[in-house]
């Protein structure tokens, strides 16, 4: 099967004309949890294109910031805003506002917006059923016919290299399987920005190896990356763009080459040589 | 005391000549309970299912009182149900009254709050684990209630059979609204009492034997069946 090779290509896919709800923008985003502020003020714009890295030590606040991004925490203060532009067709949820955030009334992203977005959790929540089955939910949740949802789920289990696997229950598989299975399911609704959290925190390196090439194939599909990790070499192997968190604050963001080379604050730099951050 | 030697023998011999009374009582006593828990299925695992899932007012309240109403006494739930379908009740005029399909009424009306009760433990605790996915995922609400449902199904068929073996035990409620009528309305339990009642304590243990190896069996059936499906999906 052929991928979508930029956003035109997918939207036409999914029936949604020209709409897209990227770039994503965060504007002063507080979060506070038990009387403790985890996230300071924190401003950043997501654009389509290269793949992002969050990177920072335990407990800098990487898997907040994309629970925030993704809408499964709402921020204390401040706003998480996708920008997409409307070509009059694409926003269907009708809570939103043309150009700027589109929000229900409990202040989550509508429907349609969270529908063009997924994620990969560190630890795979896959359901009680067969790997194929799994993959083809977020399609029947979407409304699509159960034959053609299975037929677009068996494909996507083949370009994770799941084929053989497609009739076993997802709970029995390797960890490795379990994630790229969770990746597949992430990939089967194509979506414009996918959110990984430590996605192989858990795995062997052979494992981490196969989920990396996957996440390199989802980005040259025409998805945008948004992953976390405190792996450096990984951060190195895939970063495109790197946001260096620090004790619940954006301190450093910059292109990955310069980052590597010269970072730019003393947190990052002790970070990049290995050294423990404190 | 040779009653029970006895009662195993008595009980032995009615299923093994196939006594054609014992299996119409035996046949009206599945039906009835297996009916009634079906309904009561159809109403409280959705029931059960929504009070974990969903904030709405007097959801405390619904839960306490599905909780409190695990173990309301039949015989209560039965004197309701024969003044509701009594010829000056509310529901007179359907003429249910001394007839199975009241019996499934009230044998329902028990078992609900058995099984919503225990599919909102079931759901809350499976629930607190894919509540980040489902959100994820865009599942909406409803969606997200019937996947909760179908993916706890192994551990919720024990609250189906919990209200399974509490409506085909109970004898308060089909007594008063059924009338344990020969041939129309008598199940294994109302048999019982009134085989106990005549003096044939017997005939009674061995109906009492028949009725606990019938409940056992299908116990035992479906909890094989949820093994063997839960070992697939570990």
């Amino acid at each position: 099967m052929p991928e979508p090779r930029n956003v035109t290509a997918r939207d036409r896919a999914s029936g949604l004309g020209g709409a897209t709800i990227l770039p994503l923008e965060l504007e002063g985003v507080v979060f506070e949890a038990g009387g403790q502020t985890l996230i300071h003020a924190l401003s950043a714009r997501f654009n389509a294109g290269p793949r992002t890295i969050v990177l920072g030590p335990n407990g800098a606040g990487k898997s907040l910031l994309l629970r925030l991004c993704h809408g499964l925490l709402r921020p204390s203060r401040g706003r998480v805003i996708w920008h997409g532009r409307q070509d009059g067709h694409g926003q269907q949820d009708g809570h939103g506002h043309p150009g700027g955030e589109r929000l229900d009334r409990a202040g989550q992203p509508g429907r349609e917006t969270r529908r063009r977005q997924a994620m990969v959790f560190q630890r795979p929540v896959l359901l009680r059923r067969s790997a194929l089955a799994n993959v083809a939910y977020p399609l029947a949740l979407r409304g699509m016919a159960r034959a053609e949802a299975r037929a677009r789920a068996a494909e996507a289990l083949a370009r994770a290299g799941l084929d053989g696997l497609a009739g076993r229950p997802a709970r029995v598989l390797s960890g490795g399987e379990q994630q790229r299975l969770a990746l597949a399911r992430a990939w089967v609704t194509e979506p414009e920005i996918l959110f990984l959290d430590e996605p192989t925190a858990s795995l062997d390196p052979a494992a981490t190896r196969a989920v990396e090439e996957l996440v390199l194939q989802i980005h040259a599909a025409g998805t945008k990356i948004v992953m976390t990790t405190h792996d450096l070499g990984q951060a190195r192997r895939l970063a495109e763009e790197v946001l260096f968190l620090h004790q619940g604050r954006l301190i450093e963001r910059s292109p990955a080459a310069a980052f590597f080379a010269a970072p730019r604050t003393p947190e990052a730099a002790t970070f990049i040589k290995g050294e423990l951050v404190i | 005391m040779d009653d029970f030697g006895h009662a195993f023998a008595l009980a032995f011999e009615l299923i093994v000549r196939l006594d054609a009374d014992l299996l119409e009582i035996v046949g009206l006593s599945l039906q009835v309970s297996l009916t009634a828990v079906g309904l009561a299925a159809l109403i409280g695992l959705p029931l059960g299912a929504a009070v974990a899932l969903f904030r709405f007012p007097g959801r405390v309240a619904v839960a306490a009182l599905l909780n409190a109403f695990m173990g309301l006494p039949p015989v209560v739930v039965g004197l309701i149900v024969y003044l509701a379908l009594s010829r000056a009740g509310p529901l007179g005029v359907l003429g249910l009254l001394f007839t199975p399909a009241a019996m499934i009424a009230a044998q329902c009306l028990l078992v609900i709050p058995i099984v919503a009760a225990l599919t909102a433990q079931t759901v809350a605790d499976l629930h607190e684990e894919y509540d980040e996915a489902l959100r994820s995922l865009a599942a909406g609400p409803g969606q997200a209630l019937l996947t909760l449902l179908w993916d706890g199904r192994h551990s919720l068929l024990t609250a189906v059979l919990a209200g399974f073996g509490r409506a085909v035990a109970e004898v308060g409620a089909v007594m008063i609204v059924g009338g344990n009528i020969n041939h129309a309305t008598r199940v294994m339990t109302t048999a019982i009492a009134l085989e106990t009642s005549k003096g044939n304590l017997a005939l009674a243990l061995g109906l009492g034997v028949i009725l606990i190896v019938l409940a056992l069996t299908i116990n035992l059936a479906a909890l094989a069946l949820r093994d063997v499906a839960r070992a697939q999906h570990a």
